[in-house]
């Protein structure tokens, strides 16, 4: 599904900032990737996203190099009060990028309110973003991210802005269409047990100039909650593995891949 | 809220004409010179029946509205192309700050000798003057845009021209409006200014034609008063207008709806 060979970036001259990664990912898994704050997370998402093109490097995805952004390709980010547009109304928002799909009106109000229904806001089409709670918004902005229907989601800590209470019904959320219609999900987090909550995979980077340092998979059984999945051994060691790897101590390993 | 608004502006306004009036019956001030506040106000209400002084609102209205409809045009069409293009920006920037400061009233010769009507004239200074407070709020407005919202319609594939006319333009219309309302005030006084100099028809013609000869100062203080009045109104118009039309901008900045 998506394949990144030796990446590498820096902004203009500055200093190295993905210090060459390599990663296959497969279709339909949910890999998380965690990293200290700072490590370049988010410019590896832009480059894989082609919002950002690479200093070196490829990125190839269904067996085609990454120039621009990919056609079935969404994007979810943590800034929900940025990303969505006060001027449209939620259905509005979450109906945009249909244009791209060449849908008519009707067809992509439609869709629109479908995908508002799948994250329970069925209610919220015509009202407008700034009236929503802030998990209300992230809700429209995943709602918006599902209707175009892209066979690669990725998430740039989309849940960093919410209470711990919205949290958990996102993950959760994110749980429910995880290996719906085969799309495969990068989600950056900088939350551990998060990443190895939702996760299929933990990737685990490491400071600036970032690369990977290990790739654990998640032997977790593919139904979990909050409260029993939480309390199971396998991912009270995961947690603790991750935690330490992120801080720089604990070998490295490469379990997946 | 509105209500105590309104009391409050009517108290200012009846306090401002009880003073006005004993002024001139007291004797303080010639009321020759400056005649009652009653008389100035009785001649206003009779000048809406007065065909001729209709006909100069009429006129002045005219030059007024076509100057700042053409401004609107000319400085989103600049704004636009100098906002988009970096160096284009920079390279004009020391024109703009030159040309800006030009009092429109020290151009009124220039217009003259260059229009071949009184009507054409007016509305290229009233054009000028109009033209900078909407391209100076279109410059910054553009460079204020939120860069995440770009980058939201560009992750899903959209090209440049998709994010002018889906972000740049919608975030941008509050302030352009801003602009066009300040530029409203000035162009109403740059066209009332130029005909009280350069004579022909409309409002500046009505108040210099009641000054010669024997001089009729409460028909030219009731010419004005309207002029005054038409200032009022046309702002109170716009700020409705914006409020309308902008809520989802008055909210989220949290100026008073």
């Amino acid at each position: 599904m998506l394949e990144i060979e030796n990446l590498t970036h820096a902004y203009g001259s500055g200093p190295l900032i993905v210090g060459g990664i390599d990663l296959r990912v497969e279709a339909g898994e949910l890999v998380s990737i965690v990293g200290p704050s700072g490590c370049g997370k988010s410019t590896l998402l832009r480059c894989i996203a082609g919002l950002q093109r690479p200093s070196g490097g490829l990125v190839t995805k269904d067996g085609k190099v990454v120039e621009q952004v990919p056609d079935d390709l969404a994007v979810v980010f943590q800034d929900y009060s940025r990303s969505l547009f006060p001027w449209l109304s939620v259905r509005d928002n979450v109906a945009l990028p249909l244009r791209r799909r060449g849908l008519k009106r009707a067809a992509r109000h439609e869709a629109a309110d479908q995908a508002l229904e799948s994250v329970g806001l069925a209610e919220a089409g015509s009202k407008y973003p700034w009236q929503l709670s802030g998990g209300m918004q992230q809700r429209a902005s995943i709602a918006r991210a599902l209707a175009y229907r892209p066979t690669l989601l990725i998430m740039d800590e989309p849940f960093g802005s919410v209470d711990a209470q919205t949290r958990e019904d996102l993950e959760d959320l994110l749980l429910s269409v995880r290996g719906n219609g085969g799309m495969t999900i990068l989600l950056v987090t900088h939350d551990i047990d998060e990443s190895v909550y939702v996760g299929d995979r933990v990737v685990v980077l490491t400071k600036s100039p970032t690369r990977v340092r290990a790739d654990l998979r998640v032997g977790l059984p593919a139904k979990r909650d909050q409260i029993t999945t939480r309390g199971l051994p396998e991912f009270v060691h995961l947690r603790a593995e991750v935690g330490r790897l992120v801080r720089g101590i604990g070998t490295p390993v490469q379990s997946a891949s | 809220m509105r209500k105590i608004q309104i009391v409050r502006g009517t108290i200012g306004v009846a306090g401002a004409v009880a003073v006005a009036e004993l002024a001139s019956r007291s004797g303080l001030v010639d009321p020759a010179a400056l005649p009652a506040a009653s008389t100035v106000l009785q001649r206003a209400a009779e000048l809406t029946v007065d065909g001729e002084f209709l006909a100069d609102v009429t006129d002045t209205l005219k030059a007024w509205l076509g100057g700042l409809a053409l401004a609107t045009l000319i400085a989103l069409a600049a704004g636009l192309a100098l906002g988009s293009t970096p160096w284009l920006g920079r390279a004009s920037r020391i024109v703009v700050e030159f040309m800006r400061p030009i009092p429109s009233v020290a151009l009124i010769p220039l217009a003259i000798v260059t229009f071949s009507s009184a009507t054409q004239s007016k509305m290229a200074l009233v054009c000028y003057a109009a033209t900078w407070p909407i391209l100076i709020n279109t410059l910054y407005a553009l460079r204020d845009v939120d860069p995440l919202a770009k980058e939201t319609l560009r992750s899903f594939g959209f090209g440049p021209a998709a994010v002018l006319l889906r972000v740049n333009l919608p975030s941008i219309a509050p302030f352009v409006a801003t602009g066009v309302r300040i530029s409203a005030s000035v162009g109403l006084v740059v066209v009332i200014s130029t005909e009280l100099v350069a004579g022909g028809e409309g409002i500046g013609s009505y108040l210099t034609e009641t000054q010669s000869g024997g001089g009729r100062p409460d028909l030219m203080l009731a010419g004005a008063v309207w002029a005054g009045v038409l200032g009022l109104l046309i702002n109170a118009v716009l700020v409705a207008a914006e409020r309308r039309a902008f809520r989802w901008h008055t909210v989220r900045t949290g100026a008073s709806a």
